[in-house]
């Protein structure tokens, strides 16, 4: 098995293992019961799609995309503060 | 002098009087007239050519694909109504400088002015018809703000509503008219349409160009059926009165009959439509003025009766018809701005208009009597003045024409005509300066000073000596007859001469002068059945219209708009997908040329989400929270999808869209219920729902029959790519298209946005300060409240990633021009590092930090956006022409600097000020007034040695 192959191969599995755990959350979202376990599941599935985005950006060989993953990184948090705040205290800027 | 000063000379002076304001009247008069008069001057340097015969012209292109460019020309015609407007505006401004009381602000009067009067010297100036439409409607606009200067009278207000609406009306009839003139044509330069006669009378689409711009001509120069605005704007300042309408913007009507005569006029429908519209024009003002009791309002309609007489003239369409016409347009603005200005005087001096009111003042005012008497003579057609000569050549003109073939109709009309205007004459002097003195004027009145009569007795000197003396006037009238009629036809051998022998005409003045005594004689008793008569009043009829008008534009408004975005949504989307059907059932469409594409697992996993969340937020859109949840997964889904079709930049965009949104609704949904009511009947949800998939089912059957198949034509993306380094010296299409290729939408948006944030900003702050504020201040929060408000954990988290994002958003700025990126997605980044620190700290303490306020910000980009676009003036470019040039500064490589990325900060600071100014307004309405505002970054801080409980809110306070 050549690197390369070898490569596809671990892409395409971390892909599908990726893509189950967007699922999983999906399913945990829905499932609830409360609200943070749904503000949970949404930040889980913003870290699989920075996984998502990086293992695209392997899969396809674009460097840009790594910069999607780091924005997505670096303000994916903040909804999820704002989401928590919001259940918390209402008002989220105060 | 060029003629382009002339046109500009009022313009650019307009600034002057508003900033003269301030060193008093005399100076604030003075420098109108100053300007007023070397824009005379100038015009009077061109006398010789124009008397020589030469056409004076000036010409810069404009715009010359469209054919609208910047031409002038001066001929005979041009010369004669820019002496008029110029000539009585020198002696209008003199007069106004008087007739002005202390309270009125007299730069912002003299202001209109000169806009009035460049307006009017550019359309009698204008070669281009385009050009002169411009001009024309500036002569409306201006002519509004004069007619309402009294803001504080409702009749002026009313008055200029309704001359703006009639003329503004004709304005977009004429508009039309003149761009199938110049389609005809083949040209809209004046100088090109006059040539072509024939080959205009014969298109068929003469009779609708004719027909609109006449409407044009008729609605200003208040033609029946349109001339019952010209009274209503005698609302206006006599100044006004007299300069507008009785000497130079109602008659801009007759100088486009005049200056289009060669072309448009000697067809059957032209002399039917003019002739009669004129005639009856001239009967019916005649008779209505003998009836009014208002000085000013019987004088409005003497010169509705007058402009009918000079419109039936040039209807006749003979030579011998224009050449008495333009006499009498000489002649009518001389008698009747000095009767307007005499009776500004009356007015000013006896504080009444009224006529039933005066009577005697021959003795308390000769010099007006004076004046206002040879005036009105002179209207009256009484020998050796000069309205007798040229009423005289109109009867002998009507005598020659004939309507619907009765040979005594127009004679006889025009007689009867004559007769009345005798009459109202007589009344006009008799019923104001004769009889006897009496005791009850409302005011002691008195001749004025010398700077308000000076102006009416030059005007009435020349009445006597173009009377007297006519021989002086006809090389100049002959000249301007000339320039009328072009090559059409030959300027009539005749003279204007006092004494004609015994001819029809003079039969017919003597009756008309015998007649109008007798009227006076008879006048109690006529007065009395017209007023015991019902006669249809225009004003109110006027209103029913517009507010007829007013209430079916309410109820389309009201179904179309009605302020739910449901029935935007409706309306849309069912005209579009019956739109699209129509095409998809007449059209064809071609067999599919690209194969489907395979689609992996993963791919589908997403999709499914995709698909999942947005039916869940459709099932579950009452939850208005755990909605807002289900739009992060569907915007994080849709940024994931954007990269898997290597769209980053759009990913980029969409996510940074994404948090804001969040942000922004949160904000919104503290103030809201959480849960949306059930408001829709079963059966509307059921009609609702039904557009919905009707409408997403269309979109995706375009969409998928879109996608199977190539692009019919080329698409634009084609042009894109090939030009976006080449022309705009980046690699990133999607930014060269934002910043360069479609930069001025960009700019509108820009500006856009900006204006939206303010709009917020405006709306809590009136919020904030009206009776709201008390309970938005006490408002009762509607969860329990748990947790600190400012923990320590996010403030740390928050600080240390903010310099981080900043640097992310400084990159992707700079590199936007080439990769994914660009001024608004690092404006998005840069404005969540900021909000992240108003979340973490609060509302008071970022605030504090604050060092420039966002209006500012917003408006330092559209501006920096805006020199960006103007600086390529400097170097003859059109606005915002981008350029760009590679530099070296060791010891860095070579890089590239755009005028483009200066563009494109302004994008930056726009869109963070918007979004800042947005958010901020929110959160500033959720101020509460039993919290008090921390000092301090985060609420629990070890190295702090203040004691916990002093601390703000403590969470024992949170509930």
């Amino acid at each position: 098995m050549s690197p390369d192959e070898f490569l596809s191969i671990a892409v395409i599995i971390a892909m599908i293992t990726l893509a189950t755990g967007q699922v999983l959350s999906m399913i945990r979202f829905v499932i609830g019961p409360t609200s943070s376990d749904r503000i949970l599941a949404l930040d889980t599935m913003v870290i699989n799609a920075i996984g998502l985005v990086i293992v695209l950006g392997i899969h396809q060989g674009v460097k840009v995309y790594f910069e999607v993953a780091l924005l997505i990184a670096m303000l994916g948090f903040v909804s999820t503060v704002a989401l928590a705040r919001f259940i918390l205290r209402g008002d989220i800027i105060e | 002098m060029s003629l382009f000063f002339i046109v500009a000379l009022p313009f650019l002076g307009a600034l002057l009087p508003g900033v003269m304001n301030a060193a008093g009247r005399a100076a604030c008069a003075g420098v109108t007239f100053v300007v007023t008069l070397m824009a005379f001057v100038g015009l009077l340097t061109n006398l010789p050519a124009v008397l020589a015969g030469q056409v004076v012209t000036a010409r810069i292109d404009w715009m010359p694909q469209l054919g609208l460019n910047f031409t002038l020309m001066l001929d005979g015609l041009g010369f004669f109504f820019a002496f008029l407007i110029l000539g009585i505006g020198l002696l209008i401004i003199a007069y106004g400088r008087h007739y002005l009381s202390r309270n009125d602000n007299m730069g912002e009067f003299f202001t209109y002015l000169l806009l009035f009067q460049g307006a009017m010297v550019g359309i009698v100036l204008s070669d281009n018809i385009l050009l002169l439409l411009v001009f024309w409607e500036l002569t409306s606009l201006s002519s509004f703000l004069l007619i309402g200067y009294w803001k504080h009278l409702p009749e002026g207000r009313q008055g200029a509503r309704m001359a703006l609406a009639v003329t503004g009306m004709g304005g977009l009839a004429m508009i039309g008219g003149l761009m199938m003139l110049g389609q005809i044509a083949g040209s809209y330069e004046l100088s090109v349409i006059l040539q072509n006669r024939e080959a205009i009378q014969a298109d068929p689409l003469y009779t609708p160009a004719l027909l609109l711009i006449l409407l044009g001509c008729f609605t200003k120069s208040a033609q029946f059926p349109f001339h019952f605005w010209l009274p209503h704007a005698m609302a206006a300042p006599t100044p006004v009165s007299a300069y507008l309408h009785s000497a130079t913007m109602v008659k801009a009507g007759i100088f486009l009959m005049a200056r289009l005569w060669p072309v448009l006029s000697g067809t059957p429908e032209w002399f039917v439509i003019v002739t009669t519209a004129g005639l009856v024009t001239m009967v019916l003002g005649a008779v209505i003025a003998l009836f009014k009791h208002d000085l000013k309002a019987l004088l409005a309609f003497s010169t509705v009766s007058h402009l009918g007489l000079i419109t039936m003239l040039l209807g006749t369409g003979t030579a011998f018809g224009v050449f008495a016409a333009v006499f009498h347009i000489l002649n009518h603005a001389t008698f009747k701005a000095a009767l307007f200005m005499s009776a500004g005087i009356v007015d000013h001096e006896a504080k009444t208009r009224d006529i039933r009111q005066l009577g005697g003042l021959r003795h308390l005012m000769p010099v007006t009597f004076v004046i206002a008497t040879i005036a009105a003579l002179s209207m009256a057609g009484i020998p050796l003045l000069n309205g007798f000569l040229s009423k005289e050549m109109m009867l002998e003109a009507t005598t020659k024409t004939v309507l619907f073939d009765i040979w005594w109709l127009v004679p006889a009309l025009a007689t009867f005509g004559s007769l009345m205007s005798a009459a109202y004459c007589f009344r006009f002097i008799g019923h104001t300066f004769l009889g006897p003195r009496r005791d009850d004027y409302p005011a002691q009145p008195h001749d004025p000073n010398p700077g308000m009569w000076m102006p009416p007795a030059i005007l009435v000197v020349l009445v006597i000596v173009i009377g007297i003396a006519p021989a002086l006037a006809e090389p100049f009238v002959k000249l301007v007859t000339n320039a009328v009629l072009g090559t059409a036809a030959e300027v009539p051998d005749k003279h204007i001469k006092i004494w004609h022998g015994l001819i029809p005409a003079l039969y017919m003045s003597i009756v008309a002068i015998i007649g109008g005594l007798f009227v006076m004689a008879v006048f109690k008793p006529l007065l009395r059945f017209w007023e015991s008569r019902a006669r249809p009043e225009a004003k109110p009829m006027f209103e029913g219209f517009v507010e007829g008008i007013a209430v079916i534009a309410r109820f389309v408004t009201h179904r179309l708009h009605n302020g739910a975005f449901t029935r935007y949504a409706m309306i849309g989307f069912v005209t579009i997908v019956a739109a699209g059907y129509h095409a998809w059932v007449t059209g064809t469409v071609g067999d599919a040329t690209r194969a489907m594409q395979q689609v992996g697992p993963v791919p589908i996993a997403g999709w499914a989400m995709l698909v999942a969340a947005t039916c869940g937020l459709v099932i579950l859109h009452r939850n208005r929270f755990l909605a807002l949840m289900m739009i992060g997964i569907v915007g994080l889904m849709v940024s994931v999808g954007f990269v898997y079709f290597s769209a980053p930049d759009l990913a980029m965009t969409q996510f940074t869209v994404e948090v804001v949104t969040i942000i922004l609704l949160l904000l919104a949904l503290n103030f809201l219920p959480k849960g949306t009511p059930i408001e829709s009947t079963p059966l509307r949800r059921v009609r609702d729902a039904s557009v919905a998939i009707i409408g997403g089912l269309a979109t995706f059957a375009l969409a998928f029959h879109y996608m199977l198949r190539d692009a019919v034509t080329t698409p634009i993306s084609e042009f894109h790519l090939a030009n976006s380094y080449k022309g705009g010296g980046g690699t990133n299409v999607v930014n060269v298209i934002l910043v360069d290729f479609r930069g001025f939408d960009t700019y509108g948006e820009i500006i856009v946005l900006g204006i939206a944030a303010l709009l917020i900003y405006a709306l809590t702050e009136t919020l904030l300060d009206g009776p709201v504020r008390r309970k938005l201040l006490n408002r009762v929060p509607d969860q329990p409240r748990a947790g600190d408000m400012h923990p320590m954990m996010m403030v740390v988290l928050t600080r240390v990633t903010m310099p981080v994002v900043l640097l992310v958003g400084f990159y992707i700025f700079l590199r936007g021009h080439n990769e994914p990126g660009g001024g608004f997605i690092s404006g998005l980044i840069v404005s969540i590092a900021v909000v992240m620190q108003y979340m973490a700290s609060g509302f008071h303490w970022a605030s504090d930090r604050l060092r420039y306020p966002y209006h500012g910000v917003i408006g330092a980009g559209v501006l920096i956006a805006g020199l960006t676009g103007i600086g390529s003036w400097f170097v003859t470019k059109p606005f915002l022409t981008s350029d760009f040039t590679y530099v070296r500064i060791p010891p860095f490589n070579e890089f590239e600097l755009a005028t483009a990325a200066l563009f494109d900060l302004g994008v930056f600071l726009a869109v963070v000020g918007a979004v800042m100014l947005s958010l901020e307004s929110f959160s500033r309405l959720a101020r509460r007034a039993n919290v008090e505002d921390s000092e301090y970054p985060m609420d629990i801080d070890p190295s702090r040695d203040d004691p916990p409980d002093a601390r703000a809110d403590a969470p024992t306070g949170g509930g």
